[in-house]
């Protein structure tokens, strides 16, 4: 039999746009199939398992590093846990807003993770989900070398999410110049705005890029959620279930890696302009109170 | 004692101009050019010769600088015997660097001397990634628990507590509150800065911004009540240099910081004069009390006896005729004593060459002490000097005489091996490179273990240590491998 390659994927994106939903959605849908995955969240808020979980929040291995001195006093089942379909499950977990420095709680865990041998090798996958704005090298440490070599970024037909999109774009190829990390593709989280799905393919094909999936929005994914669920878990048979099962597809599949084109700012704002995201730019307000 | 300058055989503007080119040619060119404006041939006469000064460091060079914590641990705060200094971050900086400065105190440890003491927050990872402000919360109130006499506390930042952002600012302020106690947080991270001449700066700010003027004497105020400013104790300097300034006739009431109290420091804001001996690292605290209570303050030199008298005719001026005619009268006593040591020495030390290049005042203030002995600089240097350090520097150097900044090993070799000086006056990074190549050395930080070297009890030590390391047999048996 040959040796299993595990692939390690990063999920990026926006804050709030939902990266934390479809990746576990998505793993879900992978697990369905048999495969086997981890899970590492790299967010201090640790909310990236909790629907494979069934949990509010589980014990992250900074919060243990802190009870317990030290992260040599540290075992790889304090912070381990195992929820739906044997999906394993870790959180990197940091500090409150304001204090510390978060970044570097997501280093100390995945090194952890890596010395105390997480990376087994019966996994398939290895899926990260990063904190929204890669504010600082810690939250890079992910696509660092030997990491994720597959990067998605979760985007909608907002103007913001493809600002940041493209940002995450730039930092991909930074990193992809000197290593094996690669875009692997967006995945639009519909968020009914106008055209969206041409929109995101255009911003895709810029981007060098495709889009892998266009997940609709629907409301059975808070149903879910209350449930503290996966879509797939809940309610297998719903078409939201399908619609996950068919991006877990997809990824599983996909062959598509590429170093990123990120776009110029001005082209960005074409392109919004062209689908009438943005107004045309008038100089002449910039800077005008509306009183004035 | 007075003489003439008279420039050494083969020193002049060209001849140094000259060798300054050649030393620069050793660079690539980038270094040549970074490095080119901190040489210079003096010139008292022309202000042109100003050396660029407190610039960042030509990376890949070996440099003696320090960083910005290390002006504040090492030089300012470091001293006070009777608070606790805590190196706040990773352990290394505090241990390190502990006992390695040579600032002596007197007091009973652990009663009201806490100065030979190392205190650390000892940063884990769990410190970085959740602050450290809990912790030193903890550490601040232990040490208050083991050591209640401790008159007050200083934070010291080691560099990723800045990383990280840590408030230390609000930390302490809370635990001033609750400990009744003076926590000084200062912002000293390495980082910041060019060498520790920023942190010298910083640490004054903050004796500006939570300690000046909180205290006040118990003894009515005197018209003779004066502070002496920036002597650290190197090997007893400033108890040497005390002895002096009572003798005339005045009251120290206050020693910033070498073997200073807190609570002395404090009230510095009702004496009448403030005696400036390191220029550099304290000029800062000297402005203030200037500009906010009227204090004037003077620069002085006790190295060497034409610099002690100098010095003291100086502050006597300032002052009466009592004092005025103290010091007469302790210049009168002195001046045998000095005479027989000059007698001593001179014979075996006259027309001896010297480099010297150490930190704050010294590649100035000591010149007077080599003079008094024969002795001639032929270069002098500054690690971590500023523009107002050089312009004091100038006139005290013969014309001609190499004059340069932050001096890097390749540059001090060349120099060496060009003048073949009698002696070396450096720190220990330079000692052994000078010392193995047979050149005598004195390790002019720390006094070389010795000391003191200040006041009129310093230069009898001084001439002696000198004559050692100059006319020791030991260099003679020294043979080059090569």
């Amino acid at each position: 039999m040959a040796e299993k390659k595990l692939r390690q994927i990063a999920i990026y994106g926006k804050g709030g746009i939902g990266k934390s939903t479809t990746t576990q959605n998505t793993v879900a849908g992978l697990a369905s199939i048999g495969k086997k995955i981890l899970i590492i969240g790299c967010d201090p808020k640790a909310d990236s398992t909790r629907l494979i979980l069934h949990a509010k929040a589980q014990d992250t291995v900074m919060d243990k590093v802190r009870e317990l001195g030290t992260v040599e006093d540290l075992e790889l089942e304090d912070v381990m846990r195992t929820g739906y379909r044997e999906i394993k499950c870790v959180e990197s977990g940091g500090p409150e807003p304001g204090v510390g420095c978060a970044g570097r709680g997501v280093i100390t865990a995945i090194n952890f993770l890596e010395e105390e041998g997480a990376y087994t090798p019966d996994l398939d996958f290895v899926f990260y989900d990063v904190l929204g704005d890669v504010v600082c090298g810690g939250f890079a440490m992910p696509i660092r070398e030997n990491k994720a070599q597959e990067i998605y970024i979760v985007v909608s037909g907002e103007m913001m999410a493809m600002y940041a999109a493209n940002n995450i774009a730039k930092g991909i190829l930074k990193y992809a110049a000197t290593g094996s990390v690669r875009l692997a593709g967006l995945i639009c989280n519909s968020r009914n705005t106008d055209c969206e799905a041409e929109l995101i393919e255009a911003l895709a094909k810029r981007l060098g890029t495709q889009m892998i999936h266009f997940v609709p929005r629907d409301n059975q994914v808070q149903r879910a959620e209350l449930r503290r669920m996966t879509v797939i878990e809940y309610s297998p048979e719903h078409k939201q279930a399908e619609e996950y099962r068919q991006l877990a597809k997809k990824i599983f599949e996909n062959k598509k890696f590429v170093i990123p084109t990120p776009l110029e700012m001005e082209d960005l704002e074409d392109l919004l302009m062209e689908f009438g995201i943005m107004e045309a730019e008038d100089e002449s307000i910039v800077g005008v109170a509306e009183s004035a | 004692m007075s003489e003439v300058k008279n420039p050494l055989e083969g020193i002049s503007k060209e001849a140094t101009a000259k060798l300054i080119e050649e030393t620069l040619e050793l660079y690539p060119e980038k270094a040549k050019q970074k490095r080119a404006p901190h040489m210079s041939e003096n010139d008292p006469d022309d202000s042109g010769c100003a050396i660029r000064s407190n610039k960042k460091t030509v990376p890949g060079v070996m440099s003696a600088r320090g960083c910005a914590y290390a002006g504040a641990k090492g030089v300012v705060w470091g001293p006070i015997r009777d608070m606790v200094h805590v190196s706040h971050g990773p352990v290394g900086c505090g241990y390190y660097s502990w006992g390695t400065r040579r600032n002596l105190t007197s007091g009973t440890v652990g009663v009201d001397n806490f100065s030979g003491m190392m205190f650390t927050s000892d940063f884990q990872e769990r410190d970085i990634v959740y602050g450290g402000d809990k912790k030193l919360e903890k550490l601040l109130t232990e040490a208050h628990e083991l050591f209640p006499l401790a008159k007050g506390m200083s934070v010291l930042s080691e560099c990723p507590v800045g990383l990280i952002g840590d408030d230390i600012n609000a930390t302490a302020k809370k635990m001033s509150g609750e400990l009744d106690l003076p926590v000084v947080p200062c912002n000293c991270e390495g980082f910041r800065g060019v060498s520790q001449s920023l942190g010298h700066h910083i640490s004054n700010d903050t004796i500006r911004d939570h300690i000046i003027g909180t205290r006040e004497y118990q003894e009515e105020p005197g018209p003779y009540d004066i502070a002496l400013i920036g002597d650290y104790n190197i090997g007893g300097d400033i108890w040497s240099a005390v002895k002096v300034l009572e003798a005339i006739g005045l009251n120290v009431k206050a020693q910033w910081t070498g073997d200073g109290q807190i609570e002395h420091i404090a009230a510095t804001h009702q004496v009448k004069l403030n005696l400036i001996h390191c220029y550099r690292s304290m000029n800062y605290m000297c402005k203030v009390m200037e500009e906010k209570y009227g204090i004037p303050w003077l620069e002085f030199n006790f190295f060497g006896p034409t610099k002690i008298e100098e010095s003291l005719r100086t502050i006597g001026n300032f002052f009466d005729d009592k004092i005025r005619a103290n010091v007469e009268q302790v210049i009168a006593e002195q001046k045998a004593k000095m005479q027989a040591i000059i007698d001593e020495y001179r014979p075996r030390l006259a027309g001896k060459t010297v480099i010297v290049f150490v930190g704050g005042l010294r590649p100035r203030h000591t010149i007077g002490a080599y003079e008094d002995l024969g002795m001639k600089i032929i270069a002098s240097g500054y690690e971590f000097a500023h523009s107002d350090d050089y312009d004091r520097t100038y006139p005290e150097l013969d014309k001609g005489t190499l004059v340069f900044d932050d001096a890097s090993e390749i540059e001090l070799e060349k120099w060496v091996e060009h003048f073949k000086p009698d002696l070396v006056a450096s720190g220990i990074k330079e000692k052994y490179v000078f010392q193995k190549a047979g050149v005598p050395f004195r390790q002019m930080h720390s006094w070389d273990y010795s000391g003191p070297y200040h006041g009129y009890d310093g230069f009898e030590i001084f001439a002696r240590d000198i004559d050692m390391a100059v006319n020791s047999p030991t260099w003679g048996l020294v043979k080059s491998p090569f």
